[in-house]
């Protein structure tokens, strides 16, 4: 059976580059890039190959991309770290009411610690207001997190535009969680204004466990580790060279257009398909790589594994939250039977017409079997 | 210093005239839960067995764990091993008790020689190794009456033994001197209390758990194995049967009445599993089912649900509330397992309103009218089986 991998904002397939890449690191390359010897170097030399790659695709210098761990503790590292730095500057912290669980518990957590967590609602599209944030933000105001891109729902946030009015309004340093625009929209640090970008190498075909950091070099920040010198001591510990290494060639693969253009063409059959196929909603549809939907009266995760039986790989709202009722499309005002039912489909560009096509099926057979009682 | 394990036989559960098989199947056992712990040397020698690490590497704190989860064994002891003279006993006495007699204040010494040839007598024994400990820890009071701690020395057949603990066993019959008996796993906590609690009177088990796909999912799967796994350190090795009853589930949610769908599902449950005791030589089904918990467990639904049972039913959480049930599921470390949030079979399709008070010529005829023999019949032919050993 062919399988249909619709699941790529959960992650993606590593691509060959990035898996060889990877591997010559740990069976050829394998020195400390800290090394003085040509080991050493010969490490060193990839691995600022690799934020060469990670930095142009964020049209950042390379000095300011460090290497993570992931998007989660890019994300921690910022919002704790700023406020960490920022104690005796302020004490607002803004972020959205849809942020990834990296950021929102993060936020909530700092509230707990005592800061002035405000979050920011979204409307029916799942878009954050800007009117509200204007009006959230105060002199005492040292972060504001908003992401790029939902990740269960593909919405696009006004990244450039909140960035003019956090700049304008206040002192606060702006962050934005931008994993799910990564490879997918164009990215300026320079034009969002943004101080700190997070991105990770899972979503874009590259090796999980692996994620960059931009930090603007005037942005003050405590590290969340202590150690060696490795990172302007902001990420000390040896580099995971071979991880880097592979995320480099992920982004060296980059190609937004001509990838862009052949999810467009997916996710507009999808969408037409989808259209025909009574019972089916679709919740939002912003980004081509993302598409929410659902189906009334069979619950997501029976949906899920009945796709998976025809080998149709989808998510119930984002994977992190197993089980868990998704807050996003909360915020967003969704009932609760289509939030019960709701599913991701995520596309990449590996994807082809016959994926949808298997989709569709699946989802027709689904209907016809499922339902709770009879109709 | 070497270090031991003894139990012996007012230790071990015993009866009469199968003292022999009850032996044997409790060696069995003990080799069974010590495999991949090491090197070890299990033996039964003077009503004595004798757990013995051949190796140093052996951590026999780990062995002393699994040992206690071995039913039928009450009791066992860690013992020092000394050569069989009265010096060796003299200089690793106050060593080897050193730890437990710090935190002490009054001891005794109580010696047992079973080999006569040893030249000394029980009380001279008892007196010398008891002057040595004082001497080593002269804090110490001698109370012969009631000792914080009593230090043992046995002189045995092949060496002497320096012991001054006991520690508690499982208790129960050895596993296996009961027969087989087919246990209903759903996921939740009760059915691997259950199924404890049963093999703790000797039951070997092998198990039978429904899924039904898409509506559960395979981590629901593997969430009862690894609850199996977990019984399985007090059971012994258990097969597990899974049955595929989402064609069964469908029917009944297609041709009766709502209000029934459990206490049918619940039936057709039972008759599966009697299917599958029987074609496994298993002489009992075992369920999780405690009175009045829900409504599928009133006295008028079991009497319902036990109609369809094939075979004697044992349902040892009968008469417990949910809370001593999940105290004892912590205790033998099935909870946090239990609790992990997959749907199980049991909770897809259920009534708004179940019935409490079914009728049974009521519920039998709504069965009859769903034809569901056949379905059963397939879910049989699919039953996939599946060796889960402790872990």
């Amino acid at each position: 059976m062919r399988l249909h991998y619709l699941d790529n904002s959960a992650t993606t397939r590593c691509c060959d580059r990035a898996a060889a890449a990877a591997l010559s690191m740990m069976t050829e390359k394998y020195g400390n890039p800290s090394s003085l010897h040509e080991k050493g170097i010969e490490a060193e030399v990839e691995l600022e190959r690799a934020r060469a790659a990670v930095a142009a695709s964020l049209s950042a210098a390379q000095k300011d991309v460090l290497f993570t761990s992931g998007s989660t503790e890019s994300n921690n590292t910022v919002l704790f770290g700023v406020a960490d730095a920022m104690k005796r500057s302020g004490r607002r912290i803004i972020v959205s009411a849809i942020e990834h669980p990296s950021v929102y518990e993060s936020a909530k957590e700092l509230s707990r610690r005592g800061w002035d967590v405000r979050f920011v609602p979204v409307d029916s599209d799942g878009v954050a207001d800007v009117d509200t944030l204007r009006k959230l933000l105060t002199a005492d105001t040292v972060l504001v997190s908003v992401m790029a891109v939902n990740n269960e729902t593909g919405a696009v946030q006004p990244t450039e535009e909140i960035g003019r009015i956090v700049k304008a309004n206040s002192p606060a340093l702006y962050h934005v969680d931008a994993v799910q625009a990564y490879g997918k929209l164009p990215i300026s640090t320079a034009k969002w204004n943004a101080d700190f970008v997070s991105v990770s190498a899972h979503k874009v075909h590259g090796p999980k466990g692996v994620g960059a950091l931009y930090i603007r070099r005037s942005a003050r920040l405590v590290p969340l580790l202590y150690g060696g010198e490795q990172q302007r001591r902001l990420r000390p510990g040896t580099e995971a060279t071979a991880l880097i290494a592979g995320f480099g060639a992920a982004v060296e693969e980059f190609d937004l257009a001509r990838h862009g253009a052949t999810v467009q063409q997916l996710h507009d059959k999808a969408l037409s398909a989808l259209g025909d196929i009574d019972g089916v909603i679709i919740n939002t549809a912003a980004l081509p790589y993302i598409i929410n939907l659902s189906v009334p009266g069979i619950r997501s995760e029976t949906m899920l594994h009945h796709l998976e039986r025809g080998g149709v790989y989808v998510s119930s709202s984002s994977a992190c939250a197993k089980g868990k009722r998704s807050y996003v499309l909360e915020a967003m005002g969704l009932e609760d039977e289509r939030i019960d039912s709701s599913l991701r489909i995520s596309f990449s560009r590996y994807n082809e017409e016959e994926d949808v096509i298997a989709l569709c099926a699946g989802l027709q057979s689904g209907l016809q079997t499922l339902q709770r009682i009879k109709k | 210093m070497k270090e031991i394990i003894l139990i012996k036989l007012g230790e071990m559960v015993l009866k009469g005239l199968n003292r022999r098989t009850f032996e044997d199947v409790l060696l069995k056992n003990i080799k069974y839960r010590l495999r991949g712990v090491g090197d070890i040397n299990v033996r039964i020698a003077q009503s004595t067995i004798y757990i013995e690490p051949l190796t140093d590497d052996v951590d026999l704190d780990k062995v002393s764990e699994h040992i206690a989860q071995v039913f039928g064994i009450v009791a066992f002891s860690r013992a020092c091993v000394c050569d069989k003279s009265i010096d060796d006993i003299l200089t690793k006495a106050p060593v080897y008790t050193r730890d437990a007699l710090m935190g002490a204040s009054t001891f005794k010494v109580e010696s047992k020689r079973s080999d006569k040839r040893f030249p000394l007598k029980s009380p001279e024994i008892s007196r010398l190794v008891g002057g040595a400990i004082l001497s080593a820890c002269p804090h110490l009071k001698v109370d012969v009456n009631d000792p914080d701690i009593t230090v043992r020395v046995e002189v045995r057949d092949y060496g002497a033994y320096i012991h001054h603990r006991t520690i508690r066993g499982q208790g129960g019959m050895p596993v296996g001197t009961s027969g087989l008996s087919t246990v209903l796993i759903s996921g939740g906590i009760d059915s691997p209390v259950a199924a404890y609690m049963m093999s703790k009177r000797g039951l070997r088990l092998n198990a039978v758990h429904f899924e039904s796909p898409p509506y559960t999912s395979l981590r629901a799967r593997m969430k009862v194995e690894r609850l199996l796994s977990i019984v399985a350190r007090y059971a012994g090795a258990i097969e597990m049967h899974t049955v595929p009853l989402t064609a069964v589930q469908e029917a009944i949610r297609d041709r009766c009445p709502e209000e029934l769908f459990t206490i049918l599902l619940r039936r057709v449950m039972m008759e599966i599993a009697s299917r599958i005791a029987e074609r496994t030589g298993s002489g009992a089904l075992i369920t999780g089912e405690s009175l009045g918990q829900v409504a599928s467990q009133t006295m008028a639904a079991l009497a319902c649900t036990d109609d369809a049972a094939e075979k004697l039913v044992f349902r040892p959480l009968i008469g417990m509330d949910k809370q001593e049930i999940i105290n004892l599921s912590r205790r033998i470390d099935t909870y946090d397992t239990s609790i992990e949030p997959y749907e199980d079979c049991c909770t897809i399709f259920t009534p708004k309103h179940p019935r409490t008070k079914p009728v049974l010529h009521f519920v039998r005829k709504a069965q009859e009218d769903a034809d569901l023999a056949a379905l059963i019949e397939e879910a049989l032919q699919k039953t996939e089986i599946k060796l889960i050993e402790a872990r």
